[in-house]
C-alpha cells in the first residue's frame, strides 16, 4: 500500500527540514523516498507535519496503574465516552482505561509510548494490559534498583553476574531497559524506612545508591542497551533534593557511553530539583539542573510537568507515596513486591493557590527554556504524577508563547514571582523545539532513532498532521489555536495505516511492543542463576518455572537484539 | 502413557499455588501432590455437566441437547431480553473475563462478579482509602506479627499459613512459626484461632466498634475506650496495640467475617485506616482473603478495559458504576433483569432467597464445567472445559500477582471462550449490528 504526504510543512529536525514544503512517500509501514502515481494522497496543504509523537516516560499499563483505576472510581467518571463502530468505551482522566490510553495518544498525534516502571514480578499484569492498548507502539521498563540480586552483585561487585541478572531480567519481564526509582530505598521502604541520599548504606545489603546507580549505568553500556539507566533520584519530594539530582548526574562521568545517546536519563524534574529546606522556603532549583545540563553531553532529562487539576501519583517509590498521602490526608494504595521494589499511589489535586503547587509548575518549564538544547529535556507530565499525559497540547503552548506563560503566572500564588526564575524568561520555542522535544530527542534517547522520531526513508511510517500553517500563525499570540491543534490532529498515520483523521479515530490496529533480548555468554548467565534459584527456592513466594512472561503475553512483539559476546571485563 | 506436570497451578482458592505435581495418564488426572485437601479435589474432578442440555420451563426435565442448539438458545435468549445480567466469572480465566465484557457491551448488558456476596465490600473501601498491601512473599520474609481478622485460613485457604504467613521461612523471618505471632480476630474460636498466639474473641457484629477502639489506642486516646469494647477488655485490646505497634513487619488478613458482617464495608474502611496509622509505628500492609482463584483476576480486567472493577452497567454504551444500583442483587432484588447469563459463579448457592426466587423467574442461561445450584433454576446449560486444568490462561492471586496456568490435559468440552464468542456473535447478528 502506497500514500503521499503532499505540501506538508514538515519539521523533521534530524534530516535538517525545518518546516519546508516536502513530500512525504509511504510504502507498506515505511517511509520511502518515492511512491508510484497510484499512490493515494493526502494533500496536507502547508499544514505542520511531524513524524508520530514518542513519549519515554508514561505510566500507562500495569498492576499501579489498574490500582489507581481500582481506587479511583471519581476519576473514572471523568472522560466517559461510550462505544462507537470502530472503538470501545472510554473512560477516565488521570487514570484512563486501556482503550482511552490508545485512543487519546493517537488523536495528538503520538504513535509510540514507554511505561516507565515494571516489576519483574508483575510484569505479566503490564503486558496484559498494554496487549489491550490499541494503534501506539509501547514498551516497558524494568525496575532494577532495589532488586535483591541487584545489590547482592554490586555489593560482590561482580558487574558479571549483574550483567547477566539484568540481561535475565528484561527477558523475563518483555521490558526494554533498566529504570531504577530511588536506589535502595525500595527495599528499605519493606521496613517502612528509607534511604536520605547517595551513601546511605541499605541494611542487610550493605550497598549504597551511588553504587547501585553507577553499577547500573557500568552494565548498560557493556549489554549495549538502547536506552541508558533512567533514573528516578532518591530524595524525590523531598525540599533540598536538587542537590541529591546533582549529584546522581555527575555519577554519569564514571562511564562511557557505547551508543550515541546519553550515559543517563533523570526523569521527571519537576519532582527533584527542589531548593530550601522545608515548604516555608521550598523554591525552585531547575535553573542549576539547566545550568548543569547545559555544560554535559551524557545526561538527558524530561520535564514532568505540573498541570494544574486532578492528578493520580504513582511511583515505585513506596516511601514518597506514604509521604504524600500523609501530608495530604488521601486515601493510599501501597504495592510492595518481594525481592524487587516498593510502590505506591495517591491522588493529588493541584490548585493554582497552592505555593507548592505554583512554583512547581513552574519548575518543569524553567528546566526546558534554560537548557540551550532540547535533545536534553524531553516533554513529560509523568502521567500521571504531574497531570494526565491529555495537557500535553497545554504543555507545547506554554513553551511556545511567553504571553500565555505571563497571563497564566497572573492566576497563581504570588511566590511564583520570588521562588523561580519563570517570570523573567521571555524564550519562545518553535515547531523544531517541539519535535525535538517530543519527537527526534525522545526516540533518540530511548536508542530507537532508527526507526521512530523522524521520517527520513527507512523510518516507520508513523506522522501526524496537524492544522496549522506556520506562516501564517504567531504561536506566541494564537497559542489557543496551538493548543487545540495539538490537542486533534488532522491526521495520525500509524504504520502507514491513517488511524485518526479530524481527531477522530478512524482505526485501531494493533501496535507493537518493544522489548530488549541482550546476549550474555551462557556460562555466565548459569552462575548468576544459581543465585536466582536460591531466591526462588527460599524467599519468593511462587516458582521460577512460573516467573517469567510468556510469548502469550506478547503478540506483536519488536525486539531489539543487544547484548555483548564476550562480555568484557569491567 | 504416565506424566507429570510440575509447578502447575491449582484452580481452587486465591492462593493460587503453583508448586502443584500432576500426574496425567491418558489424559486422564490419576494423582495431584503438593496440594491442599480442596484444590487436591477439584483438580481431580468431579460432578461434571457432560452435554447441553436445555428445557422449555424450569419445572420440566433437562434435555440433552447439541452445543449448535444451546448456543443459539443462549444468543436469542439474550438478544431479546432488555435487562440481562452477566454474572459470575470468579473460576474462570481472564481471558473469558475479556470475552464477557466485549459480549456485555454489545448487549448493553450488566457485567457482575462473584465479589458482590464475597469482597465487594472489600473494593468499595478501598474507593474511600486506598489499600496498603504488598505481594504475599513479603509477608513471608519480613512479618513478625500477623493477624487473621474474620478469616479462617485452615478451612478457607488450607496452604496459606504454610507457604506465605505463618509457617514459612523467609529471609527475615529464619525461624518461621517460633519467630511469628500469630493474633486472630473472630467471633467465635476457629481451627485457626487455636493455632494462634492471641484470640481476640469479637462480640458478633461489633468489628467496627473494636477497631476504633484500636485507633483511639493507638493515637493516645486510651482513656476514651471503655473497659469493655465490643466484646473485648480494654486491656486485651491495649496489648494488642502494643504487639501490633511493635511488630517489626505486621500482616493482617481479613476474610468475609469482616465483608459481610454488619457495617460491610465500614469494617474495611477502618481496618485500612488503622493499617495507615500503624505505618507511623511500623511497617503493615493489609490484604483480602480473596476466595475463588480468579476472583482478583476480574477485578483487574473489568477495571482496566472499564476503569470499574465491578457491577458495570453499559445499558448507556458507556460503562455505568454504583454499587447499590448496579450489582447483580440490586438487579435481582428489584426484579429489573429479565435474563440472566450465570457463568463459573454459583449464584443459586450464594445469593439471598429473594434474588435466588427471581432467577428461577426468568430465563437463565448457566455456562459452567459442574452441576450446582443454580443449574437448577436454569433453562439451558452448557458444559465447558475447566480452566487452570484443561484451558491454559492467567489467574491473579489475592496479593495481584498475576500467573500463566497451564494446561494439564485436552478438553473434551468447548471452552469458555469459544461458547461466548459465538454466543457473541450470534448476538450481534439477531440484534442486527
Amino acid at each position: 500500500m502506497e500514500l503521499l504526504i503532499k505540501n506538508g510543512s514538515v519539521y523533521d529536525p534530524v534530516n535538517g527540514i525545518k518546516g519546508d514544503r516536502t513530500d512525504i512517500s509511504i510504502r507498506d509501514g515505511k517511509i520511502v523516498d518515492k511512491v508510484s502515481s497510484s499512490a493515494s494522497v493526502i494533500d496536507a496543504g502547508g499544514r505542520v507535519v511531524m513524524a508520530g509523537g514518542v513519549d519515554a516516560h508514561s505510566h500507562i499499563a500495569g498492576a499501579k496503574v489498574n490500582m489507581g483505576r481500582i481506587m479511583r472510581p471519581e476519576d473514572t467518571r471523568l472522560g466517559i465516552k461510550p462505544r462507537t463502530k470502530i472503538t470501545r468505551p472510554c473512560t477516565g482522566y488521570t487514570v484512563p482505561n486501556v482503550y482511552a490510553m490508545g485512543y487519546r495518544y493517537a488523536q495528538m498525534g503520538y504513535t509510540t509510548v514507554f511505561e516507565a516502571a515494571q516489576a519483574i514480578m508483575k510484569a505479566r499484569h503490564t503486558h496484559e494490559e498494554l496487549e489491550e492498548i490499541p494503534i501506539i507502539d509501547k514498551g516497558a521498563l524494568t525496575l532494577f534498583g532495589s532488586n535483591w540480586p541487584t545489590m547482592d552483585f554490586v555489593r560482590e561487585k561482580n558487574m558479571d553476574k549483574l550483567a547477566a541478572y539484568v540481561a535475565w531480567g528484561l527477558l523475563a519481564s518483555r521490558g526494554f531497559g533498566i529504570k531504577c526509582v530511588n536506589p535502595g530505598g525500595g527495599e528499605m521502604w519493606g521496613f517502612g524506612k528509607n534511604v536520605t541520599g547517595l551513601d546511605d548504606v541499605v541494611p542487610n545489603f550493605e550497598v549504597t545508591p551511588r553504587e547501585i546507580i553507577v553499577s547500573l549505568m557500568k552494565v548498560n553500556e557493556t549489554l549495549k542497551l538502547p536506552h541508558s539507566v533512567h533514573l528516578h533520584c532518591n530524595n524525590l519530594g523531598k525540599p533540598g533534593n536538587y542537590r541529591t539530582t546533582l549529584a546522581s548526574m555527575e555519577l554519569a562521568d564514571q562511564v562511557r557511553a557505547r551508543k550515541d545517546r546519553q550515559v543517563l536519563h533523570v526523569t521527571h524534574v519537576t519532582f527533584n530539583c527542589w531548593g530550601g529546606t522545608n515548604w516555608g522556603d521550598f523554591e525552585s532549583k531547575a535553573d542549576e539542573i539547566a545550568n548543569y545540563l547545559n555544560n554535559c553531553d551524557n545526561v538527558t532529562t524530561d520535564m514532568g510537568q505540573l498541570i494544574f487539576g486532578s492528578a493520580t501519583t504513582m511511583t515505585a517509590d513506596g516511601p514518597v507515596q506514604y509521604a504524600n498521602a500523609k501530608l495530604l490526608h488521601a486515601k493510599w494504595a501501597n504495592g510492595d513486591v518481594e525481592l524487587e521494589d516498593a510502590s505506591g499511589v495517591v491522588p493529588i489535586f493541584y490548585a493554582k493557590q497552592v505555593s507548592i503547587h505554583a512554583i512547581m509548575w513552574a519548575m518543569g518549564l524553567e528546566l526546558a527554556l534554560l537548557t540551550k538544547d532540547p535533545y536534553k529535556v524531553l516533554l513529560t507530565t509523568d502521567h500521571p504524577n504531574g497531570g494526565p499525559f491529555v495537557n500535553y497540547p497545554e504543555v507545547i503552548a506554554l513553551l511556545m508563547s511567553n504571553k500565555k506563560r505571563q497571563e497564566e503566572i497572573k492566576t497563581l500564588h504570588a511566590l511564583v514571582n520570588d521562588r523561580t526564575k519563570i517570570p523573567g524568561i521571555t524564550r519562545e520555542l518553535d515547531f523544531n523545539d517541539i519535535a525535538v522535544m517530543t519527537r527526534v530527542g525522545t526516540a533518540k534517547v530511548l536508542g530507537l532513532l532508527d526507526t521512530k522520531g523522524h521520517l527520513g526513508a527507512g523510518s516507520d511510517a508513523d506522522l501526524s498532521i496537524y492544522d496549522i500553517i506556520p506562516d501564517q500563525i504567531d504561536p506566541s499570540i494564537e497559542h489557543a489555536k496551538i493548543k487545540s491543534a495539538f490537542s486533534s490532529a488532522a491526521y495520525t498515520i500509524k504504520g502507514g495505516e491513517i488511524v485518526v483523521k479530524d481527531g477522530e479515530i478512524t482505526a485501531t490496529p494493533a501496535g507493537r511492543t518493544y522489548w530488549v533480548d541482550a546476549t550474555v555468554p551462557e556460562e555466565q548467565t548459569e552462575i548468576m542463576m544459581k543465585d536466582i534459584r536460591h531466591k526462588f527456592k527460599n524467599y519468593y513466594s511462587m516458582n521460577l518455572a512460573n516467573y517469567a512472561v510468556q510469548d502469550e503475553y506478547v503478540t506483536h512483539p519488536e525486539v531489539i537484539k543487544a547484548g555483548a559476546i564476550p562480555v568484557e571485563v569491567s | 502413557m504416565t506424566t507429570e506436570i510440575t509447578d502447575a497451578l491449582c484452580p481452587f482458592c486465591g492462593c493460587n499455588c503453583d508448586d502443584i505435581t500432576v500426574v496425567v495418564d491418558n489424559n486422564r488426572i490419576t494423582g495431584v501432590k503438593h496440594a491442599c485437601r480442596v484444590g487436591t479435589a477439584k483438580i481431580m474432578g468431579h460432578h461434571r455437566i457432560e452435554t447441553p442440555m436445555m428445557r422449555a420451563d424450569k419445572k420440566s426435565e433437562f434435555k440433552k441437547v447439541s452445543y449448535d442448539e444451546a448456543i443459539e438458545g443462549a444468543a436469542r435468549m439474550l438478544a431479546m431480553s432488555k435487562r440481562p445480567l452477566l454474572y459470575g466469572w470468579a473460576s474462570a480465566l481472564c481471558e473469558v473475563h475479556k470475552k464477557g465484557i466485549l459480549l456485555a457491551e454489545e448487549m448493553g448488558a450488566i457485567i457482575d462478579n462473584t465479589a458482590t456476596v464475597c469482597h465487594g465490600p472489600s473494593t468499595l473501601a478501598v474507593h474511600e482509602k486506598g489499600l496498603p498491601s504488598s505481594t504475599l512473599g513479603q509477608i513471608k520474609n519480613r512479618a513478625d506479627v500477623v493477624v487473621f481478622w474474620g478469616s479462617n485460613p485452615v478451612h478457607a485457604h488450607p496452604r496459606h499459613m504454610g507457604r506465605y504467613s505463618v509457617f514459612t521461612k523467609g529471609f527475615f523471618q529464619e525461624k518461621g512459626r517460633r519467630g511469628r505471632k500469630v493474633i486472630v480476630v473472630d467471633v467465635r474460636k476457629t481451627e485457626t484461632a487455636s493455632m494462634a498466639d492471641e484470640f481476640v474473641q469479637v462480640q458478633q457484629g461489633s468489628d467496627y466498634l473494636v477497631i476504633s477502639a484500636m485507633r483511639a489506642i493507638l493515637s493516645g486516646h486510651a482513656d476514651v475506650v471503655p473497659d469493655s469494647a465490643g466484646g473485648v477488655q480494654k486491656e486485651q485490646l491495649v496489648k494488642l496495640v502494643d504487639t501490633l505497634k511493635g511488630a517489626k513487619f505486621c500482616g493482617i488478613f481479613f476474610g468475609m467475617g469482616l465483608t459481610q458482617s454488619i457495617s460491610r464495608y465500614k469494617n474495611i474502611d477502618n481496618a485500612i485506616s488503622l493499617t495507615t496509622e500503624l505505618n507511623s509505628f511500623t511497617k503493615c500492609v493489609i490484604m483480602p482473603m480473596r476466595g475463588h482463584y480468579n476472583v482478583a483476576g476480574f477485578g483487574q480486567v473489568c477495571s482496566w478495559e472499564t476503569g470499574f472493577a465491578t457491577a458495570v452497567d453499559f445499558a448507556r454504551g458507556a460503562p455505568y458504576y454504583n454499587p447499590g444500583e448496579t450489582a447483580a442483587n440490586d438487579l435481582l432484588m428489584r426484579k429489573e433483569t429479565d435474563a440472566a447469563m450465570i457463568i463459573a459463579g454459583d449464584a443459586g448457592a450464594h445469593f439471598p432467597a429473594d434474588s435466588v426466587r427471581h432467577l428461577a423467574k426468568i430465563p437463565v442461561v448457566q455456562i459452567d464445567p459442574y452441576w450446582n445450584a443454580t443449574t437448577e433454576v436454569s433453562n439451558i446449560v452448557i458444559p465447558v472445559a475447566v480452566c487452570g486444568i484443561e484451558v491454559e490462561g492467567t489467574a491473579y492471586r489475592m496479593d495481584g500477582v498475576s500467573l500463566r496456568y497451564r494446561k494439564m490435559i485436552e478438553p473434551t468440552l468447548s471452552t469458555d471462550v469459544e461458547v461466548l464468542e459465538r454466543i457473541t456473535e450470534r448476538v450481534k447478528e439477531l440484534r442486527g449490528v
